[in-house]
């Protein structure tokens, strides 16, 4: 599925991002908000599922090649972050559910 | 790819925010230039965990970059606090970040040890008072 398709399926708030990035693939999941645990486990094509919407944040996704970051339960997204991200084509989603019910519903999709 | 590729980078400490920056640079680099995925994926996990440390416990330093069609070596010079028990703040877990930093998502104590994980060479050189020197090599 792309990102797209979960924005759809699950009616997620797009914080940034432009229609390239959305057209990436999701080939898996992680969860985590500990940025260098992160970036040790987290594979390219996943959808990452944090509260961390700081600067540093991107800068995992940048380096792990994520597909996309969706911050859940409604977590905050800084300026410096929303900059830093559309620099770096990174796309950031909001959701007001948790991450363990978020994870469960896109890994049955997946 | 014949000639050796050098870059130069200066880390500045005070600003947080742009920590990340000189990896994602490198990362960039060495993705144009034909390096495999996986030494991509581990050079800028390496640098950027080495970056946000040179940020976190150093007030900024400098990376040097060599790129040869065999390997990229990145040397990261401080002239912070050094680092007490280097065999220490190798294991997993142990941390010196201050909580403004843990607050952030770092501080966890995995930034050393991922350095080591994702690279084939790992060199450090340190001094309290005086600062620190890490050489990281990974080959292509």
């Amino acid at each position: 599925m792309t990102v797209q398709n979960l924005i759809d399926d699950f009616s997620l708030e797009v914080l940034c991002g432009g229609a390239d990035a959305a057209q990436k693939e999701v080939t898996g999941g992680y969860c985590g908000d500990l940025l260098s645990w992160v970036m040790s486990k987290a594979q390219e094509g996943d959808c990452w599922l944090t509260v961390m919407g700081n600067v540093n944040s991107i800068g995992v996704a940048v380096m792990t090649d994520v597909a996309c970051i969706l911050l859940t339960e409604n977590a905050a997204f800084d300026e410096d972050a929303k900059l830093r991200a559309e620099q770096n084509g990174v796309i950031v989603l909001r959701s007001s559910e948790n991450a363990f019910d978020l994870a469960v519903k896109i890994a049955e999709k997946l | 790819m014949d000639e050796i590729i050098r870059q130069h980078y200066d880390v500045d400490g005070s600003d947080f925010t742009r920590a990340g920056e000189a990896s994602g640079k490198i990362k960039k680099t060495l993705k144009d230039i034909g390096f495999t995925p996986e030494a991509v994926r581990k050079t800028a996990i390496a640098v950027y965990e080495a970056e946000i440390n040179l940020v976190i416990h150093a007030g900024g330093g400098e990376i040097d970059v060599e790129i040869t069609p065999e390997h990229v070596r990145i040397v990261l010079t401080d002239h912070g606090p050094g680092i007490e028990n280097v065999e220490l703040a190798m294991q997993e877990g142990y941390s010196t970040a201050p909580d403004r930093i843990r607050a952030l998502g770092f501080g966890a104590g995995m930034g050393l040890p991922n350095i080591k994980k994702y690279t084939d060479e790992m060199d450090i050189q340190t001094e309290l008072g005086v600062g620190t020197v890490m050489t990281l090599k990974i080959n292509a």
